[in-house]
């Protein structure tokens, strides 16, 4: 006689939090993304078209896609070079320097952006030398390009500090017994291993610097056409009462964020395909 | 290339890793250095590396100074107890690095870097895994993988720093005797550092036995193991009875009764009797210089271990020998022991 065994699984749980996992998502992320969507179709196509085809949509966009893009190019290489110095090497005040790190992921970034526009203002501490030379620093698409990439550095050094603290240092000995010098040992050995993480902190600073709005509108100046990012571009919309713009401009910033994160995601994955986690 | 090593210290803070040391490795030779954690043997592997840098001393590797190079310049192969593999390159990129990260003016062409780490790969015999990537591979394979990047530079020496200490105790022993032969085909200059006296054994010409950052012997694998130098060796190397003894004279004596057995010109006071557990004879009662009870047997093999509570110290020595399988010893009974070979130390205060 045999009796039934009951299957159990050593990890209970996985009705109650894949339900509540599901439902969550739905409440917070994909609902509110449906109804955005849902409501661009109070719009023709013709009048869908016009919208995100206007001078000042298109400029809005290139504005916010150009310059984010250029601030996580910026923060990508300072970033890699902090998280060198505060990784491998001693010296007095790194806590320190450790911690300011975090000060943009914690300010309010409305803070953020009045501190920036003090600094850069024809009269601040910094924009005062710059007009000197002619730069005009506050009320600019620089200024934007300066508050993205204030916003998002945090990104690329807490994504690739634990990274290289985990790198063997055996690796670069084993390099040097083979005849790599410096240049070859950080560009052959140590950068390749960081690649995957240094992606993430790309995305993720990239990410951040598209949906920013706090810090950006204090010292961009908001100028149509030369200095307004699209999210501005939305909220203007949206004060004018005109739901239907603003949720076109937001659909196509929608669908070009998934598709960059998309496609990040994927590069993230060949890398990781080829330094498999052991 | 012969590696000559001269007055080496190296200090830790206030630790002395290495406290003068002296060594000289001819040409070809297959050397281990052996020693408990904490002797310097790896701290020395360093130096001569180049990854670690003495306070003072000399390093000369085929008569030049080595320590006006750095590591990249020595071209010194290392073999790491971790393997340290590139894990984003294939195997095959992993053992070409060092010759495509050559100066340009004597890089190899591609066809003959292509050729030469197949050959390598031939010669450690994974040249089916040329495509794979390190975390695809067992243990073995990565070490043997090491092997063959640190000898794609055509190095002088070849370091090895416990290359199987991370491996089970199967692999460890195939690749031993597989390090062993491939030396044999090679004949680089290795020198290789263990904490496993079997392995020192086993696989090399000398063995150079360490302790607290000192050179406590230099030998063949019989010479340390039959003639051991120092209480220290004889201690570490093989299984041995250490007995506290009295030396007056010419005579040896254990809680002060006399054994009679010559002191073989060990200083007089407090010394140390070291016999190996196989060299103890036993006898019939009252016919040799111990004397004790057997509290406990187990047979295997070709011997039969044997615990031995000495008579005359309360049953508080127990020692445990080796023996033969020609008698069968019983519990309780009383034997005599008498060393066949024995060394008498002065006991360290």
């Amino acid at each position: 006689m045999s009796t039934a065994v009951a299957r159990r699984s050593t990890l209970p749980g996985f009705g109650l939090t894949m339900g509540l996992t599901l439902t969550w998502l739905s409440v917070i992320i994909l609902i509110p993304l449906a109804a955005l969507f849902l409501k661009t179709f109070e719009l023709s196509l013709d009048q869908f078209w016009g919208i995100i085809t206007s001078r000042r949509t298109l400029n809005a966009l290139k504005i916010s896609f150009g310059l984010s893009f250029a601030a996580a190019c910026v923060n990508l290489v300072m970033g890699t070079v902090i998280v060198w110095a505060l990784v491998r090497y001693r010296f007095p005040g790194r806590r320190l320097f450790d911690a300011i790190v975090d000060i943009p992921f914690a300010l309010p970034t409305a803070v953020a952006g009045v501190a920036l526009t003090q600094l850069f203002a024809q009269k601040g501490w910094l924009g005062a030398p710059l007009a000197e030379f002619g730069i005009k620093v506050a009320f600019t698409p620089i200024g934007i390009f300066i508050a993205m990439i204030f916003i998002g550095i945090p990104f690329v050094v807490r994504t690739v500090q634990p990274v290289l603290i985990d790198l063997d240092p055996e690796i670069e000995e084993a390099a040097a017994s083979l005849g790599a010098n410096r240049w070859h040992t950080v560009f052959r050995v140590i950068l390749p291993s960081l690649i995957p993480a240094l992606l993430t902190g790309f995305a993720l600073a990239f990410a951040r610097a598209i949906g920013e709005y706090g810090s950006v509108i204090f010292i961009a100046g908001n100028l149509p056409n030369v200095s307004e990012i699209a999210p501005l571009l939305i909220v203007i919309r949206l004060s004018e009462f005109r739901y239907a713009d603003a949720t076109a401009i937001a659909v196509v910033m929608l669908v070009a964020s998934f598709l960059i994160i998309f496609l990040i995601n994927r590069l993230q994955r060949w890398a990781q395909a080829r330094i498999p986690v052991h | 290339m012969a590696i000559e090593v001269k007055n080496i210290v190296k200090t830790f803070g206030s630790f002395a890793a290495l406290d003068n040391v002296d060594l000289k490795v001819a040409d070809g030779e297959l050397l281990a250095l052996l020693g408990p954690s904490g002797s310097g043997k790896t701290t020395l592997l360093r130096i001569i590396a180049g990854l670690d840098w003495p306070d003072s001393g000399e390093v000369a590797i085929d008569g030049e100074n080595a320590l006006s190079r750095g590591a990249s310049e020595r071209q010194v192969g290392f073999v790491f107890q971790h393997y340290a593999l590139f894990r984003h390159m294939t195997v095959f990129e992993n053992v070409a690095f060092g010759l495509r990260v050559q100066p340009r003016a004597i890089r190899k062409d591609e066809a003959t870097i292509r050729a030469r780490v197949k050959n390598l790969l031939d010669l450690v015999q994974l040249d089916w895994l040329a495509n794979r990537y390190p975390s695809q591979l067992s243990g073995g394979q990565r070490q043997r993988i090491a092997l063959a990047r640190a000898l794609a530079i055509e190095p002088r020496i070849l370091l090895l720093d416990e290359p199987f200490g991370a491996l089970d105790a199967k692999v460890r022993k195939e690749l031993r005797q597989w390090l062993r032969s491939l030396h044999n085909e090679i004949h680089v200059t290795s020198i290789f550092v263990t904490h496993d006296q079997e392995e020192a054994l086993e696989v090399a010409n000398r063995v150079v036995v360490m302790d607290k950052g000192k050179i406590e012997q230099i030998g063949s694998p019989g010479e340390v193991y039959d003639n051991p130098a120092t209480a220290f060796v004889h201690g570490f190397i093989g299984e041995s009875i250490v007995l506290p003894v009295d030396v007056a004279g010419d005579a040896v004596r254990l809680d002060g009764r006399p054994l009679n057995i010559p002191a073989l010109g060990a200083a007089s006071g407090a010394a140390k009797l070291f016999v190996r557990r196989h060299d103890m004879a036993v006898g019939p009662a009252g016919t040799g210089a111990l004397e004790g009870a057997i509290r406990h047997v187990r047979s295997f093999g070709p011997i039969q271990r044997a615990e031995v509570a000495l008579s005359g110290s309360e049953g508080k020595t127990v020692i445990e020998i080796d023996a033969p399988r020609d008698r069968e010893l019983q519990v309780g009974e009383i034997v005599s022991l008498q060393p066949r070979r024995y060394r008498i130390f002065a006991a360290q205060e």
